[in-house]
């Protein structure tokens, strides 16, 4: 295994190697860095060439530069990185630390994103071939796989970052919406959910009922001025998600895993309280962070205590449970502090941003800066992962499809197998094979939409540090782009391969 | 199989009297048919490949005509009045004539921008640039990646060594970012010229499924017999190979050309693609991005032309992908099962 991992890298390394090569010399090739002073009018021209001549070392060729660069991306084994300085005379290391934290921001946060949706979309049109719902969703990402990422980054700060700020100035939701809404969110989950005839009938009506009271609730409880879960409601969708995760885990039957699950919620419920108006005025980044952890220790302890004879997958569930628990509380705490964020001085309550990566001069606790981050990477995000969700859709489908026609399926079925046992783990399994390829493959492709999606919502990311460099034939500032970049791919391909290791057990890392 | 069944239930698994009717059903349908019947009669059958194919055909004829072209000095006037670089007088202040609830179309269907060019000749002439592209960047894109696959899948050894860690080279860096380096440096030197910059760097994925396949064949049979009856390699990668792997490179050539529109945009909204005075649809976005909130329609009409041809090539690629697919089978109708079922008793 280490062995592997080891000569993998090297193997990367060293292409990646020839691939800066290659990109730091078409860069520099790609126009006359001197351009502009060569048709300046100052009367210290001269002086101005040599000086910017010397800080960039253009009289060296571009063959050899390279290595002067290199040597300083060398300086990094002894923690003294240098990536040289950009034509004004900055040191690129600098305006990358500044850059890059929000681009890995947007493209982890979209690509995770992107992933799960993918995959439940993929999974349920791959088990409900030619139904309406997966002719819907196949030309629905049809339509995706078409759209230019930047036509529809205008699109949305126009109508849904504006239609949603002018919204929430006066957020109520008339009845007429409630009438026409209603009726239609039923008609999708009739579709969706796989029943028919009088099934499909009490579906849209349950459906329909849910919607109308969901809304009605809203709308009576001004949700949108005060948005809250509250303790009722991670409740209910708590006891839900733990039947969900456990239907489709472990299977209802299994009691046990069950009970552990439930366990789990009962826990969630029972610290909501302390947690909301207690100690998470106390937390800092790291100290939350650290809380994840225990949580999710804490959870797995609970699921390996209880799991018995299967431990594993029982602890998978309850991690499960437990992280989705964990994840309502916190968007709870982030609801508890989003008035006084849309109120503030800064935000003047048009909460949904749509230029940069954060409010400049935001003053307030943790959460309100977490808040601040989400609402700022909302729109980004939804432009770059309507692309890749489409491609996972695709693949996941295709992929569980061709799983689905094998003989070994039709032998578990044979030997009586439940349909979640058959679906989930002879199928699911087998299905994710290729799909890791596709994710890691796709990485490049999600950071080249985040260089399109940074500068259309304003964000000082890496994209923009790419262009500044690029604009001004500047190699420096490109590289320090393709450096953090293309360590992304590769890290990502990497764990493909581990990944497959994990799921396939013929393939054996050594 | 009905639409709206119980989801995954196991389907009864069908006898073996059952599965040879239902070959026998497929095998009807071929019988006496070439490869390229099959694949033809496969195609029509996908109604939204054959639906994009008339539409992409429209949107060419109407991009074409509509207001000309130039090749090199020879110059075609279209039916359409204005000129994509003249400007007119304002008419309506800018805001687009054609109203189809009325069946009016007016001087200028969608509207004009603030100098007063009319912006149906200019989002045609976007077109021509970005279907002219499109197909340029198809051409070399497969053309490279077919030679470089097949070379490397043919010979494996050290040339496919060599040839498939150039590719993992330019396969790290994401096609945008070379894309915007290179069309930085020649796209001031036309449309034509950036389309072939860029048809050398989307290759790779090419390259790659065409080595794959090319590796599997090499091992069958008739290459063996080919190779036996003492045909030289051109010969048995031209004529007895490649044929056989035409259906993986026709269908990833149509998705090389949806990317290759949207790259091409990408690139011309970044500023690095096709540059002035000379416009694609992707510039024309680019340049009337600030001005969505008071002429949206300068915004509108280039991005639904994007999509349109995306959207249609997207299609037709899928329509390929079943027609080549030997393993597609359609599911023959209840009552023609029952046909051969009853001609099999008799």
């Amino acid at each position: 295994m280490t062995s592997f991992v080891v000569r993998r890298l090297i193997a990367s390394l060293v292409i990646f190697l020839a691939a800066t090569y290659i990109m730091y010399v078409l860069t520099a090739l790609s126009g006359d860095p001197l351009a502009d002073l060569r048709t300046s009018t100052s009367p210290q021209k001269a002086q101005l060439i040599a000086s910017r001549t010397a800080l960039l070392h253009l009289d060296v060729p571009v063959y050899l530069r390279y290595f002067i660069w290199l040597g300083g991306v060398g300086k990094c084994f002894i923690g003294q990185c240098d990536l040289g300085v950009t034509i004004q005379n900055q040191p690129v290391t600098v305006l990358l630390a500044q850059a890059a934290s929000s681009t890995l921001q947007l493209v982890t946060f979209a690509s995770l994103t992107a992933i799960v949706l993918g995959l439940i979309v993929g999974i349920t049109t791959a088990l409900r071939q030619y139904s309406s719902y997966d002719y819907g969703v196949t030309f629905i990402s049809f339509l995706f796989f078409s759209l230019p990422i930047f036509w529809v980054a205008v699109l949305l700060k126009q109508y849904l970052a504006i239609g949603f700020n002018d919204f929430l100035s006066s957020p109520d939701i008339p009845w007429w919406f409630v009438a026409v809404a209603s009726p239609i969110a039923a008609l999708l989950w009739a579709a969706i959910l796989p029943f028919s005839g009088r099934n499909r009938l009490w579906t849209f009506l349950i459906a329909l009922g849910a919607t109308a009271g969901m809304l009605t609730y809203l709308k009576l409880t001004n949700w949108f001025t005060y948005p809250h879960i509250g303790v009722v409601g991670l409740l209910i969708t708590g006891t839900a998600i733990a039947f969900g995760v456990t239907g489709i885990s472990n299977g209802l039957r299994n009691r046990r895993a069950l009970t552990a699950s439930l366990i789990v919620v009962g826990i969630g419920v029972a610290i909501y309280f302390p947690f909301l108006y207690g100690f998470s005025f106390y937390l800092q980044p790291w100290s939350f962070a650290l809380l994840a952890v225990v949580t999710l220790a804490a959870a797995f302890f609970i699921g390996w205590r209880m799991g018995k004879p299967d431990r594993a997958p029982v602890a998978r569930t309850t991690v499960i449970v437990a992280f989705v628990m964990g994840l309502l509380i916190t968007i709870d705490r982030l609801m508890y502090v989003w008035d006084d964020y849309s109120a503030s001085e800064r935000v003047k309550g048009r909460p949904i941003a749509t230029i940069g990566a954060m409010t400049p001069g935001l003053e307030g606790s943790m959460w309100v800066h977490m808040l601040d981050t989400f609402t700022h990477l909302l729109l980004p995000t939804i432009a770059l992962i309507l692309i890749s969700f489409a491609t996972y859709t695709r693949y996941s489908r295709a992929s569980l499809l061709e799983v689905m026609n094998h003989d070994y399926i039709r032998t578990a079925r044979a030997k009586g197998l439940t349909e979640r046992t058959v679906v989930v783990r002879h199928g699911f399994r087998n299905a994710l094979i290729p799909i890791a390829t596709i994710v890691a493959f796709d990485i490049g492709g999600i950071i080249g939409g985040a260089v399109i999606t940074e500068r259309v919502f304003g964000w000082k990311g890496m994209g923009a540090l790419f262009q500044y460099g690029l604009d001004n034939v500047d190699p420096n500032p490109v590289m320090a782009f393709f450096v953090v970049t293309g360590s992304l791919a590769i890290l990502f391909n990497l764990i493909a391969d581990i990944v497959y290791a994990g799921l396939d057990p013929r393939i054996r890392l050594s | 199989m009905t639409r709206g069944t119980r989801p995954p239930m196991p389907e009864p698994a069908p006898s073996i009297a059952e599965e040879t009717n239902e070959n026998a059903i497929a095998l009807k349908e071929v019988e006496g048919l070439s490869q390229g019947q099959i694949v033809r009669r496969r195609f029509s059958r996908h109604r939204g490949a054959v639906i994009s194919m008339i539409a992409l055909a429209a949107i060419v004829l109407l991009a074409f005509t509509s207001v000309g072209f130039v090749i090199g000095d020879w110059k075609v006037s279209g039916w359409w009045q204005y000129d994509w670089a003249e400007a007119v007088a304002l008419e309506n202040n800018g805001l687009p004539t054609m109203d189809l609830l009325r069946f009016v179309i007016g001087n200028h269907p969608f509207g004009q921008d603030e100098i007063g060019r009319d912006i149906f000749a200019v989002v045609m002439r976007g077109t021509q640039q970005s279907l002219m592209i499109m197909v340029i960047v198809g051409f070399i894109g497969t053309f490279l990646g077919t030679v470089i696959g097949a070379i490397s899948g043919y010979y494996r050894g050290a040339v496919d060594g060599t040839l498939m860690r150039f590719t993992d080279i330019v396969i790290t860096i994401p096609v945008i970012v070379i894309g915007a380096v290179l069309g930085r440096t020649v796209g001031i030197a036309g449309a034509p010229v950036l389309a072939l910059v860029l048809g050398a760097v989307v290759w790779t994925g090419l390259a790659r499924l065409v080595r794959a396949e090319f590796l599997s064949l090499r091992e069958r049979e008739f290459v063996d017999a080919a190779r036996v009856a003492g045909a030289r390699d051109g010969r048995i990668i031209f004529r007895h190979i490649l044929p056989n792997a035409i259906g993986v490179i026709v269908v990833n050539a149509t998705l090389l050309m949806a990317a290759a529109i949207l790259i091409e945009t990408g690139l011309s909204f970044l500023g690095y693609g096709v540059q002035s005075p000379d416009t694609s649809l992707g510039k024309i976005v680019s340049e009337n991005q600030v001005a969505f909130s008071t002429r949206p329609w300068l915004f509108w009409w280039p991005g639904f032309f994007i999509i349109a041809i995306a959207l249609c090539v997207n299609f037709i690629g899928d329509g390929l992908r079943d027609a080549f697919d030997p393993r597609q089978k359609r599911m023959p109708s209840l009552r023609a099962l029952a046909k051969v079922k009853q001609g099999g008793s008799e």
